[in-house]
C-alpha cells in the first residue's frame, strides 16, 4: 500500500502524530516517479532539490493548522511558478526558466504548505484532448500506456492516477480537467467560471478557462478547492462570492436530490458500455433516495461548433503576446521585426496551435465577424439558457463525462474534427459557466476507467460535491489502482 | 460560404503573423474549410433577437484606483528576454533594407 492511498485528512493525522514525516511523503513521490515516469511521462519539469529542501523545512516546524501541510502536489505547466520553468508544453517557451511571479493559486497552495513536486505535461497551450499535442513527450494513460490519458490536463490526471503526487492542478476550457480525469480514473472538478483566480494561468480562451483540482477522492478535491477558491483583485473576472466549507457539505445524504439526465447525453455516439455504467450509477442514486428524470438540452449538439469558433477566436488574441520580444524563443533567421514575429511564432508553435490561431483570426476578420464569431456568441446564450431552465427544477445534471473510454494513441490525431467531437459532453458546461465534476463510475471490458459527470448550478459546488461524495461512498471504483503497463 | 481558398489562408496567416509553407497552406485550406463547413450548422438556428454572451457572470466594468506601485524591477522584467541592451528590450530593425 502506498502512502498516497490515504486521504489528505488521514495523512494530516499521521503527520501530526509523528507516524510519518513530510520527507517520507516526498520520498514516496520521487520513488514512484522514478518507477513509472519513463512509461507515463506525466512531468515536464521536476523540482526535486527544492522539494526535498522544503520537506526538511516543514519537518523542522510545527504544522500549525495548514490545510495542505506537506502534501506533494504537481502543477499543470500553463500555471506560472516563480523561478520554475513554465513551458505550456510549447517549444516557444522551452527556455522560459525564470518566471517572475507565482500564479495566485500557487501562492495560495504555498501558504497552506504544499510541496511542489514539479510541472505537469499537457497539450501545447492547453489545445487538445489527448496530450499528443505536447511538443515534448506525450503523456500516456497509466491504465494502459497504448492509450491516451486525455487532455489537455493529461499529465495532471496521469500523475495522480499513477500515484506520483497526491493531487494536482489542471485547467479546463472545454473539458481539459474532466475528460482526462475520466480517462485516468480520478476525480476532477471544473469550478464555476470566476470562482478560482486565473491570475498566472497562461490564457487560452479567457471567457472559458478555469483552474481546478484533480485528486483520488471527492473529499481531497473539496479540500483543495477550499484553498484555491476566492476573489482575487488581480483577476477582474474573479467573482466576489462567499467561499463555503466544501468539505462540510460531504454529508453522504442525497435523499430527495433531483437529478436531470439529458437525453442527448445518452444518445447514439455514446458508447454502450459508457451508457450502461451511467445507468448503473443512476440506480445507485435511486437506492440512496435521489430521483432522476430525463430532460433535454436541445442546443447541446451545437456546442462543439460554438466552442471552436469562440475559443479559437479568443486564443488568436491571447496568443498574440508570444512575439519573441519579452520572453520565449526568437528565431535566428529573421531580417526585420515583422519577419522576426512570423519566424519566431512559426518555429515555436505546433500545428494544432497554428490551426486554432488561423481559425480564430479568420472568424474575427473583417467580413466574417458577424457570420461566425457573433453568431456563436448568440448560440452560447441559447446553450446557457438550456441549463438555466433545467436548474429551475433540478439540483444537478448527470451524464457521462466522455462518449468513450480513453482512445488509442494515434487514433484521432490526423482528423481535427473527430478529435474535437470527443469533447461534446464537457464543452456545454464551459459555455454555460457552471461547475462540473468527473468521478470514476466503472471500467470498460478492456479495463479502462469510465467517468460520471455531475453538473451543478453557478457557485453550487457544494451540491456537486455532495452528490459525487455520496456515490463514491456507495461504490469502490475510486479505490482501484492501475498496474502501469501495456495491458490490464 | 464554407470554402476557404488558399489565398485566404495565406492572408489570415499574415494577419496572425504566422509563416506558412505552400504545403502547410494547402493542408490548412483543407482543414479550415471542413471546420468552417462544420461550424455553419449554427445557421440552422434562429438567433433573431438573442443577445450574444461575452461573459457568463453578472460582472460589469470592474474598476480600481489607478495608483502606481512597484511590482517588479527593470532587471527582473528583462531577465527572460531573448535580447536586451541598456535596460531595454532589443528587436531587429523595423524597416526592411
Amino acid at each position: 500500500m502506498s502512502l498516497f492511498d490515504h486521504s489528505i485528512k488521514e495523512l494530516e493525522a499521521k503527520l501530526h502524530n509523528k507516524e510519518i514525516t513530510v520527507s517520507d511523503l516526498v520520498d514516496e513521490s520521487y520513488k514512484r516517479i522514478h518507477e513509472v515516469e519513463d512509461k507515463v511521462h506525466a512531468f515536464l519539469t521536476l523540482d526535486e532539490e527544492n522539494a526535498r529542501r522544503k520537506a526538511e523545512e516543514l519537518d523542522a516546524t510545527e504544522d500549525a493548522g495548514a490545510k495542505l501541510f506537506g502534501i506533494p502536489a504537481g502543477i499543470k505547466d500553463n500555471i506560472v511558478t516563480k523561478g520554475l520553468r513554465t513551458t505550456c508544453a510549447s517549444q516557444f517557451l522551452r527556455n522560459f526558466d525564470d518566471p517572475l511571479y507565482d500564479a495566485t493559486v500557487v501562492e495560495k497552495l504555498n501558504a497552506e504548505k504544499i510541496v511542489n513536486i514539479g510541472k505537469l505535461n499537457m497539450d501545447e497551450f492547453a489545445m487538445g484532448s489527448s496530450n499528443e499535442n505536447s511538443s515534448f513527450t506525450p503523456t500516456r494513460n497509466p491504465w494502459n500506456i497504448n492509450h491516451v490519458p486525455g487532455g489537455s490536463s493529461g499529465g495532471s490526471a496521469a500523475a495522480v492516477a499513477a500515484g506520483e503526487v497526491l493531487f494536482s492542478l489542471g485547467s479546463d476550457t472545454g473539458g481539459s480537467i474532466r475528460q482526462p480525469a475520466a480517462f485516468c480514473g480520478v476525480v476532477g472538478l471544473k469550478p464555476t467560471y470566476g470562482l478560482v483566480s486565473r491570475f498566472g494561468l497562461v490564457a487560452f480562451a479567457s471567457s472559458l478557462d478555469q483552474i481546478g483540482p484533480l485528486t483520488r477522492s471527492v473529499e481531497d478535491n473539496a479540500r483543495v478547492l477550499e484553498v484555491i477558491a476566492g476573489h482575487d483583485k488581480m483577476d477582474s473576472t474573479s467573482a466576489n462570492v462567499e467561499i463555503p466549507s466544501y468539505t462540510e457539505a460531504l454529508t453522504g445524504d442525497v435523499k430527495g436530490l433531483k437529478i436531470a439526465v439529458p437525453k442527448e447525453y445518452l444518445a447514439e455516439g455514446v458508447n454502450p458500455e459508457v451508457r450502461e455504467a451511467v445507468l448503473e450509477a443512476l440506480k445507485v442514486y435511486e437506492s440512496l433516495g435521489a430521483t432522476w428524470e430525463e430532460v433535454s438540452l436541445p442546443h447541446s449538439k451545437y456546442a462543439v461548433a460554438t466552442y471552436y469558433l469562440l475559443s479559437s477566436s479568443e486564443a488568436s488574441a491571447n496568443l498574440a503576446r508570444f512575439d519573441g520580444v519579452r520572453y520565449g524563443v526568437r528565431s535566428e533567421n529573421a531580417e526585420n521585426m515583422v519577419d522576426m514575429f512570423k519566424k519566431s511564432r512559426s518555429e515555436g508553435f505546433g500545428e494544432e496551435v497554428k490551426r486554432r490561431i488561423m481559425l480564430g483570426t479568420f472568424a474575427l476578420s473583417s467580413g466574417y465577424y458577424d457570420a461566425y464569431y457573433k453568431k456563436a456568441q448568440k448560440v452560447r446564450t441559447l446553450i446557457k439558457n438550456d441549463f438555466d431552465k433545467i436548474f429551475e427544477e433540478y439540483d444537478v445534471v448527470i451524464g457521462p463525462t466522455t462518449p468513450t473510454p480513453a482512445f488509442k494513441v494515434g487514433e484521432k490525431i490526423d482528423d481535427p474534427l473527430t478529435m474535437y467531437a470527443n469533447d461534446i459532453l464537457t464543452i456545454p458546461v464551459n459555455l454555460a459557466g457552471v461547475p462540473g465534476i468527473s468521478i470514476p463510475c466503472g471500467f470498460s471490458p478492456e479495463g479502462l476507467p469510465i467517468g460520471l459527470q455531475i453538473i451543478g448550478k453557478h457557485f453550487d459546488e457544494n451540491t456537486v460535491y455532495r452528490a459525487a461524495h455520496a456515490y463514491e461512498q456507495a461504490t469502490d471504483h475510486h479505490t482501484k489502482r492501475p498496474q502501469i503497463g501495456g495491458a490490464n | 460560404m464554407g470554402e476557404i481558398t488558399k489565398e485566404q489562408v495565406k492572408h489570415v496567416a499574415n494577419l496572425a503573423r504566422l509563416e506558412v509553407s505552400e504545403e502547410e497552406a494547402e493542408m490548412f485550406t483543407k482543414q479550415l474549410s471542413s471546420i468552417i463547413k462544420f461550424a455553419e450548422q449554427l445557421n440552422e438556428i434562429d438567433t433573431e433577437g438573442i443577445q450574444p454572451t461575452t461573459h457568463v457572470l453578472d460582472l460589469k466594468n470592474v474598476m480600481r484606483k489607478d495608483e502606481p506601485r512597484q511590482w517588479t524591477t527593470r532587471e527582473e522584467a528583462l531577465k527572460n528576454a531573448p535580447d536586451h541592451k541598456d535596460g531595454q528590450f532589443r528587436v531587429p530593425s523595423i524597416l526592411a533594407e
